[in-house]
C-alpha cells in the first residue's frame, strides 16, 4: 500500500472523530435526557446534545480539547508495508491540526513546551494488532485529558474484589472525568497490560454481559450525575476486557471516556482507502 | 432563579446568586488555566485587571482569530490557585467538575459557575477573541481576552455562602454506595 493513502486516511478518520459522534452514542444520550428526573441533569445532557449538533452542522470539533493522538491499527498479516507507518500516520495528524483545525496538545512532559503539531516522541501512540487478511484498518481514537486524568490501577490482592475495588474508584473519580461517561475495565494481565485492556474497552464499547450492566447500574446509582452535579446518568456504557494473570496477582485498571466517545476507522488497501 | 450579568462583576452581583441558579455573562472574560496561574503566583501579577473580573477555566481552538471550540477545562487543576485570584478581585470562575478544595476562598467574594463539559462547540457561537497575553504559553495555556455575548447558561455550581453542588452530589453518592454494598 502506499503512504499516502494512510495519511489522507488520518486526516478523515480525525475529522470524522473530532466533529461528529457515532450515532448509538448520541442514542444513549438522547435516552439519558429522556429518562433523567432532574432538571439540572436534564439541562447538561440538552446542552450536549445541542452540542453535538452544533458541531457536526459547523463542521468543527465537538469538543476545544481534540485529544491526544491514539491510533489502533488492525494490521493484516499479508499487507505489505514498505515506508514508515508512524511517520504516515504522523503526517495526516500533522496536517489535520492545521486544516480540521485541531488544538495542539501535545507537550514535553518536563518543559511543558508544545510541539505545536500534535506529534512529538511516543507520539502517535500506536496500539497495533495483527489480524487476517491484507489490509491495514486505522482508528482514529483521540483522548482528552479530562477523562484520561482520571485513570486508576491497582495490583490488588486476589483475594480482594475487583469490583468493589473499581466502584469505589469511579465514585471518587467520575465526578472531574466529564460525566456521564464510558467505563474501560481491565482485569488480570500485568501491571501494563492491565491499563491497555482497559483502553481496548472503551473502544470495543458498549458492553452487553451482565456483568457490565450490573457495574453499570451501580455506578449509575451513585447518584453523581452528568458533570457531577447530580442526577441519574453517571455512566452510559462498561466494557470490561480480561486476559489470564500470575497465580499471586489481579491487577485492575480503569480508563474513562467522557460523553464524547470519539472514535472514526477506515480500511487502507493496495488500491487506496475508504472512510467506514 | 435566572440572572443575566455584565462584567465587571460587582460584590453584590455575586452575592445574589444561590446555588443552582442559572447565569448568563455579557462582557470580558478571561482565559486562565494551569500555565497563567503559575505565571501569576510566581510573578505576583497578570496583564490584566483582575477587580471585577471572570475567569474562565478554558484551553480554546482558536484559528484566524476565530473561536472554533471553547469548552471548559477540569477546575480542580487549579483550585490551589483560587485565593491568589479572588484576593486579587476575581468575582466567578467558570468550569467543569468543582473546586470542592477552595470553597472557603470564595465565601463572601466570588461564585463557581459550571458550563456544560465537552461542549466547546456551543460555547464558541457566543465567543469572540478580543485579544490575547503570554502568548507564548501557547494556544491552550495563553491568556486570551474573549468577548461573551449572553455566554451561558451556567449553573452557580459553588455559591459565595458555602454551598457546593458537587458536594451534594458527592454525599448522596456515598450514601448511595454504603446501600449497594449494604
Amino acid at each position: 500500500m502506499r503512504s499516502k493513502d494512510v495519511t489522507e486516511a488520518t486526516i478523515d478518520v480525525l475529522r470524522r472523530a473530532e466533529t461528529t459522534l457515532p450515532s448509538w452514542v448520541v442514542e444513549r444520550i438522547r435516552d439519558a435526557a429522556g429518562q433523567e428526573a432532574d432538571a439540572v441533569a436534564r439541562s447538561q445532557l440538552e446542552a450536549i446534545l445541542e452540542n453535538i449538533k452544533v458541531a457536526k452542522e459547523g463542521k468543527i470539533p465537538i469538543c476545544q480539547d481534540t485529544g491526544l493522538a491514539i491510533f489502533h491499527l488492525d494490521v493484516g498479516r499479508d499487507s505489505h508495508i514498505d515506508f514508515d507507518l508512524k511517520e504516515a500516520i504522523a503526517e495526516g495528524i500533522r496536517l489535520a491540526t492545521e486544516n480540521v483545525p485541531l488544538r495542539p496538545n501535545a507537550v514535553d512532559p518536563l518543559t511543558r513546551k508544545n510541539t505545536g503539531d500534535n506529534t512529538g516522541p511516543g507520539m502517535p501512540d500506536l496500539i497495533l494488532d495483527l489480524v487476517e487478511g491484507d489490509h491495514l484498518r486505522i482508528t482514529a481514537f483521540p483522548k482528552g485529558a479530562g477523562s484520561e486524568n482520571m485513570g486508576f490501577l491497582g495490583m490488588l490482592n486476589p483475594a480482594d474484589d475487583p469490583f468493589e475495588f473499581v466502584l469505589s474508584g469511579v465514585a471518587e473519580r467520575a465526578a472531574k472525568a466529564c460525566p456521564p461517561v464510558f467505563v474501560g475495565v481491565g482485569i488480570g494481565g500485568t501491571f501494563d497490560l492491565a491499563a491497555r485492556l482497559a483502553k481496548k474497552a472503551l473502544l470495543n464499547m458498549p458492553g452487553t454481559s451482565a456483568q457490565e450492566a450490573e457495574l453499570l447500574a451501580r455506578i449509575n446509582d451513585l447518584g453523581i450525575g452528568p458533570m457531577g452535579l447530580g442526577g441519574d446518568t453517571t455512566a452510559l456504557g462498561v466494557r470490561i476486557e480480561m486476559a489470564s494473570c500470575h497465580t499471586a496477582s489481579l491487577p485492575v485498571a480503569v480508563n474513562f471516556q467522557c460523553w464524547a466517545n470519539r472514535s472514526a476507522s477506515a480500511t487502507v488497501g493496495e488500491d487506496g482507502w475508504n472512510i467506514d | 432563579m435566572e440572572h443575566r450579568l455584565k462584567t465587571p462583576l460587582s460584590k453584590e452581583d455575586v452575592t445574589s446568586l444561590r446555588a443552582g441558579d442559572l447565569v448568563w455573562i455579557t462582557g470580558t472574560i478571561y482565559t486562565a488555566r494551569d500555565e497563567v496561574h503559575a505565571h501569576h503566583r510566581s510573578c505576583g501579577n497578570l496583564p490584566i485587571d483582575l477587580e471585577g473580573a471572570v475567569l474562565y477555566h478554558c484551553g480554546p481552538l482558536i484559528k484566524d482569530g476565530l473561536v472554533i471550540s471553547a469548552g471548559p477545562t477540569t477546575s480542580s487543576r487549579v483550585a490551589r490557585y483560587t485565593k491568589d485570584v479572588v484576593d486579587r478581585g476575581v468575582r466567578a470562575m467558570i468550569g467543569k467538575g468543582g473546586i470542592s478544595e477552595a470553597v472557603e476562598d470564595l465565601r463572601g467574594k466570588a461564585v463557581y459557575l459550571a458550563y456544560p463539559g465537552g461542549c466547546g462547540a456551543l460555547a464558541a457561537k457566543t465567543l469572540q477573541v478580543k485579544g490575547i497575553h503570554l502568548e507564548d504559553l501557547g494556544m491552550a495555556e495563553a491568556l486570551w481576552e474573549l468577548e461573551a455575548n449572553d455566554f451561558g447558561p451556567m449553573i452557580v455550581a459553588i455559591d459565595s455562602f458555602g454551598k457546593d453542588l458537587y458536594e451534594v452530589a458527592k454525599r448522596s453518592s456515598k450514601k448511595a454506595k454504603g446501600n449497594a454494598i449494604g
